[in-house]
């Protein structure tokens, strides 16, 4: 059964054996709450499915279904001001092995040294039963949830062998329904969709590549067909081949590409690190940057948990805590945060802990990222028809950092970079190794256009619920020519 | 090692009955060739921010898996109960998927022939199960490290974490039946010095992650106490370094850097998946076509590169890969030519090459297995020499120690790395540290630059828990040896510079 036709009744089912029975996640959440001994408990069950499809040179390779079912019991020991906290996450646990689970994590939290971001759990903002969602028993998907995708994809690659191209790509559907209760009381679920097509055309001779890419939440709305189509115009473009050098060029950021250098730099906006003064957003001198101006544009990078095809946790779920999260925060709801508003730095990932460090608003990590500009308006072909001379790219990959003072990061062009001028693409382009920092580049960005939902090539394996515009760059650091193609 | 004990819990679970079950199962619904999977992998994690505990967090994934040929076309699936109903139903769901996925093949899978190895059980070698060891002895070592170096001037912040794996794994295709376990660990410690105008640099310890137990921490195969003792001289120097003036020098690179050029230009480059193009839309292709087998010059001749599953302590080390295939090693690149590659058994038979060196690896129940890394180390010169004698062959350079920062494109072609310490090199002795220095070149350039390589006292085994591979991704852990090493004229940024300061 495939998820836009509602959910199949696998929370109910029992898995029978001679080893035990799995419960519903509900009762497993009820059932390791009541074996608490310790002062305080935060049990996480997390119920996956998915199914992917991944093809080469117009054929199938790899394909799969999979499902898994994560129990995880935080224990919290407190003792004056302090709380120690042990954290045990297990698969495919069993009626009768909860409750060694339970004290596992109680083992663990004694001997544990006390936690550096200890706070008191999460209660709920309204008194009464949890929400009727509660009871539900989780999604699922299946793999019939490519069906009518499969189909066309079958054609594209007919359409594709005609017309001497050759598709690659990965198509997957992802549901996790996360159950969420607490020892204050805390009853929460979230069921997160997730999922994403990439498709490459290359020319028969692989020296031409074009790509795109969506995110979906459900497949039903994607086109293959439009996108093959799409991608048949890009490698046409390539007939013409021009030779250029490295240097600093005034250049085209399709969406895609803008997502994969904000969602790091995203990545690196922890207020911890920037209080300890080792990344981009530390004050020099102490404190950090939040109140400067980034961009002289009026841009808005934020992050909404409601965003229209972009929805994400409501609240925030933390398995261990690391240095942006803390489990301690487990339940605190989360709203629209603009990490950005009017290119001025207006917040860092903050927990609980961090927030009272900085004096800032308690503003944890949300799982979609959008940037927008005003009213901002037109296409990547709007922005090519307003260009003299300059470079429009596809996508970017293997960025990484390489000097977090600046957020300089480096990586590649990939599957197309096009020259632009008087207005129109009149060639392709040799791919080129960047070296840019998303930072620095926010106060070159000359020109936005309208906001798409869009899917970031690099970090989609990590991140996919992002809205960007094509942006225009001035002087965007191409370091030296990559022969890739 | 034999005193190692099989996980008596993963062993306890009826894996052959489940096997049967399931390998019945899928024949019973047409296919033609059946294996099955079961694993228990444990992960725990500690991580210390200044010696404060920032995290502590155990998992434990077990699941079973059924990967199938139905008409020639793959069907996989997994499931997360260990019991005889979750075993049928995913060999039911591989056929299932398999017959779905029919309508888009065009390529039968044939896989390459394997002899029957029968009923097996592999153990790598460790002395100390790190999960037998107490996490508040492990916080309290690290602690104990942390406050080391955040007692020594200008040490401003301290990260320290360890990183710890124990695979359990049961494989059957009937013709080979293997019970296997290994253990990896990775301890790592991170000084940071901010200065006065805001300006700060990091410094790492050089360990390697290994294939070894909790010995590792106190005293087997690693002196952290020596370690750490030199780091806070080493990070005050690198902070009050010159910027480095970008151009062309002559480079000695450590194994503790260049076990990742290693990776990223010779490892991935050989994987035959990549060079067929079975990556091509993700990790990508590889320059090193399979027409070039034979005649590229990947390097100078003094370059012997080889491929191995069985390196002690290596991290992609096993012995029996998930299809069945022993262990091995081989060339890959004999005298600067590339003479071989990285194998399936699915791409062993499409290429007409005999038996796969067994390369194919899921990194969990729920992951298909394709083709990933072997240990692929560089060989150092049988009676070469020793570092400090490389550096004394060197007028102008650099000399590049411990990893940090990589990238490379595509096809393997263009790529850029940082290191933990750069040492000015002139009139072959060191001159004191660099800063913000990158090294850029494309592979074959590089590699036939290489002039010299250092004798086996220089050789290193390092490696990565985290290489990425694949959709959906899967990631594997693999060890790269290497000496040290002398390479003419690279090209050296300035990152400062890079970013346009």
């Amino acid at each position: 059964m495939s998820a836009q036709s509602g959910p199949t009744q696998s929370g109910s089912e029992v898995a029978q054996s001679g080893s035990g029975v799995a419960l519903s996640p509900q009762d497993t959440v009820e059932r390791a709450l009541a074996a608490a001994r310790s002062d305080d408990c935060i049990v996480i069950a997390d119920e996956s499915s998915s199914a992917n499809l991944r093809w080469a040179g117009n054929t199938l390779t790899t394909n799969g279904v999979a499902r898994s079912r994560q129990l995880t019991v935080i224990a919290i020991s407190r003792r004056g001001g302090e709380a120690r906290v042990g954290v045990v996450s297990r698969a495919g646990v069993l009626e009768h092995q909860i409750a060694g689970i339970v004290a596992e994590a109680e083992f663990a939290a004694a001997e544990a040294s006390p936690a550096e971001d200890a706070q008191p759990l999460v209660t709920s903002m309204t008194d009464g039963p949890p929400a009727p969602s509660w009871q539900e028993p989780p999604l699922v998907t299946e793999i019939g949830v490519f069906g009518r995708f499969a189909a066309e994809l079958g054609g594209a690659f007919d359409a594709a062998a005609s017309g001497a191209r050759k598709l690659y790509g990965f198509a997957e559907h992802q549901l996790t329904s996360t159950y969420l209760g607490t020892s204050a009381g805390l009853r929460l679920r979230h069921d997160q969709p997730t999922g994403r097509l990439e498709l490459n055309a290359k020319s028969a001779d692989l020296i031409k590549s074009a790509w795109a890419g969506v995110g979906s939440r459900d497949f039903t709305d994607v086109d293959v067909v439009s996108m093959d189509a799409e991608l048949a115009q890009r490698l046409d473009w390539a007939a013409r081949s021009v030779e250029l050098p490295a240097g600093r060029y005034e250049t085209l950021l399709p969406p895609t590409a803008v997502a994969d250098l904000l969602v790091y730099m995203y990545w690196s906006a922890g207020a911890k690190d920037a209080l300890d003064g080792r990344t981009v957003f530390s004050k020099p001198g102490g404190g950090t940057r939040v109140g400067e101006a980034l961009a002289p544009l009026p841009l808005s990078l934020h992050s909404d948990p409601a965003a229209a095809g972009l929805q994400c946790a409501p609240f925030v779920i933390a398995h261990a805590s690391s240095r942006e999260s803390s489990v301690f925060d487990n339940g605190l709801p989360t709203s629209r945060t603009d990490w950005i508003a009017d290119g001025t730095l207006g917040a860092l990932i903050q927990t609980r802990h961090t927030a009272l460090l900085s004096g800032q608003p308690v503003t944890p990590a949300i799982d979609n990222l959008i940037l927008t500009a005003g009213g901002a308006e037109g296409t990547v072909a709007d922005l090519v028809s307003r260009t003299s001379r300059g470079l429009l790219l596809t996508c970017l990959w293997y960025i990484r950092e390489v000097d977090p003072q600046t957020l300089l990061l480096t990586g590649l062009t990939r599957d197309g970079v096009y020259l632009v001028e008087n207005g129109e693409v009149t060639g392709a382009v040799n791919n080129f190794r960047f070296n840019e920092s998303p930072v620095g580049m926010l106060s070159r960005i000359t020109e936005l256009g309208a906001t798409t939902p869009t899917l970031p090539r690099e970090w989609g394996d990590f991140f996919t619920r992002t809205a960007m515009p094509p942006v225009r760059v001035e002087g965007f650091n191409m370091s030296s020519v990559s022969q890739a193609s | 090692m034999d005193q190692n004990q099989l996980d008596p819990e993963f062993a306890a679970y009826p894996l052959r009955e489940l096997a049967d079950t399931a390998l019945g199962q899928a024949r019973k619904l047409g296919a033609s060739h059946a294996d099955f999977r079961a694993e228990r992998i444990r992960g725990q994690q500690i991580r210390l921010s200044d010696g404060g505990l920032e995290t502590q967090y155990d998992t434990d994934d077990l699941g079973l898996a059924v990967r199938v040929v139905v008409d020639g076309t793959w069907g996989f699936a997994g499931a997360v109960d260990l019991t005889a109903a979750a075993a049928a139903r995913a060999a039911a769901e591989a056929v299932d998927v398999a017959r779905v996925a029919a309508a888009m093949n065009t390529e039968p899978i044939e896989l390459a022939d394997e002899p029957a190895h029968g009923e097996v059980t592999w153990v790598s070698a460790y002395t100390v199960d790190p999960f037998s060891v107490s996490v508040a002895e492990k916080t309290a070592l690290l602690a104990d490290w942390s406050a080391g170096l955040l007692a020594a001037a200008g040490v401003d912040h301290v990260d320290a974490s360890l990183l710890q794996v124990k695979e359990c794994k049961f494989y059957t295709d009937g013709a080979t039946t293997a019970m296997q376990q290994r253990v990896r660990v990775h301890p790592s410690l991170t000084a940071v010095s901010v200065g006065p105008d805001g300006r700060f640099e990091t410094m790492r310890t050089l360990a390697p992650p290994a294939g070894r137990g909790h010995e590792y921490l106190t005293g087997t195969g690693w002196d952290f106490p020596a370690e750490l003792a030199a780091i806070p001289a080493l990070l005050a120097e690198k902070l009050a370094a010159p910027s480095v003036e970008a151009g062309r020098y002559d480079l000695v690179i450590d194994p503790s850097n260049l076990f990742l050029t290693i990776h990223e230009s010779i490892g991935h480059a050989t994987e035959l998946d990549r060079a067929l193009g079975y990556e091509a839309a993700y990790a990508g292709t590889s320059f090193a076509t399979f027409d070039k087998l034979g005649s590229l010059q990947y390097g100078s001749p003094i370059m012997h590169v080889t491929g191995d599953r069985t390196a002690e302590h290596g991290l992609a080390t096993i012995g029996f890969d998930d299809e069945g295939v022993a262990g091995q090693q081989w060339d890959l690149i004999a005298d600067g030519i590339l003479t071989g590659y990285q194998l399936d058994r699915r791409m062993a038979r499409l290429k007409s090459l005999g038996r796969s060196n067994g390369c194919a690896f899921a990194d969990s129940p729920g992951h298909m297995p394709i083709q990933r890394m072997a240990n692929v180390s560089l060989q150092p010169a049988a009676d070469g020499p020793s570092t400090q004698e490389l550096i004394a062959g060197v007028t102008d350079g650099i000399y590049i120690v411990g990893d940090k920062s990589w990238s490379i494109d595509m096809q393997r072609y263009n790529f850029q790395f940082t290191g933990q310490r750069f040492f000015r090199i002139r009139n072959g002795q060191l001159a004191g540290q660099l800063r913000d220095v990158a090294y850029q070149a494309t592979t074959t350039d590089f590699w036939n630059s290489m002039e010299a390589v250092g004798g086996p006292q220089t050789y290193v085994l390092g490696g990565a828990f985290n290489c990425g591979k694949g959709q959906p991704g899967q990631v594997a852990p693999v060890s790269h040896g290497c000496p040290s090493v002398v390479l003419r004229g690279i090209r050296i940024l300035n990152t400062a510079e890079e970013a346009g300061s």
